[in-house]
């Protein structure tokens, strides 16, 4: 357990923390996007850089962006008027700490049983590259596939209907 | 406690932080940031077993993370592009008020 570890799962978590417990819904994507910034800089720390810079690439580039556009774009003035928070917010938490407690309870039991430390895997992007057009080929496919259909998808869902069409 | 433990833990904490949000916020966007954290903590578990895990040069759990946020991102252009459209209808973002079906 090193110092890096630490400084970066404090951000991530205080990240995230913030990005469900804000007021304000912009706030929340910021807050939301420094959280898996720091979920990426934990996949570096990890050793595995393609995962980490696809995050960086996806997450924060795209994913946190997106949310941001459809903030603003659904943005009304009546937000704060009935409290951010759900009527049956007391449930939520309830169940989150109890899927948190049971995962918490899995890990600390199963520690004689994991790994104690490992030496660095030494794996090339051109291995990363070699595996999905090899042995990973037709889930890649499957993946551009799924999303182009999404990509059509979301524009024909968030598209303007016509006036005579309902 | 073992780095993997750590690791663990955190995502572990994400994923509660997660389904927190998600069962907690009327906004329904934020309901979609809850779940992009959560499977952001999945991933991390992912990537944490595949580095500590005996056969790393396999790629396996490298390859399912990297197919878990391509998945991902569809389910975010997907998930905001309804959310906009539900906005159009019903001038609201708010799941409580979301109680019918027909539009």
């Amino acid at each position: 357990m090193t110092l890096v570890f630490y400084i970066l799962s404090a951000i991530t978590v205080a990240g995230a923390l913030a990005a469900v417990t804000l007021r304000n819904t912009v706030h929340c994507a910021l807050a939301v996007s420094v959280a898996f910034a720091g979920l990426a800089l934990l996949f570096l720390s990890l050793d595995a850089q393609f995962a980490g810079f696809a995050q960086i690439l996806v997450y924060v580039g795209a994913v946190a962006i997106l949310v941001v556009f459809a903030i603003l774009l659904t943005r009304s003035s009546d937000e704060s008027q009935r409290g951010v928070f759900s009527n049956t917010w007391i449930a939520g938490l309830v169940i989150a700490a109890a899927i948190f407690a049971v995962i918490g309870w899995a890990v600390l039991r199963s520690i004689p049983m994991l790994p104690q430390s490992a030496p660095a895997p030494a794996v090339t992007v051109q291995q990363i590259g070699t595996a999905l057009v090899g042995r990973y080929v037709l889930p890649l496919e499957i993946v551009a596939l799924l999303l182009t259909a999404a990509l059509i998808g979301a524009v024909i869902v968030a598209m303007h209907e016509k006036e005579g069409a309902k | 406690m073992t780095p993997l433990t750590g690791y663990l833990l955190v995502a572990a904490l994400l994923f509660a932080i997660g389904l927190a949000g998600a069962l907690t916020r009327r906004n329904a966007i934020l309901v979609l940031i809850g779940i992009e954290l959560m499977l952001n903590a999945a991933n991390l578990n992912l990537i944490a077993f595949w580095r500590y895990g005996p056969h790393p040069e396999a790629l396996t759990g490298m390859m399912f993370a990297i197919f878990s946020i391509a998945v991902a991102a569809a389910e975010a252009a997907v998930g905001l592009g309804l959310v906009i459209s539900i906005h159009r209808h019903l001038k609201t973002v708010d799941l409580d008020e979301m109680n019918r079906m027909k539009g």
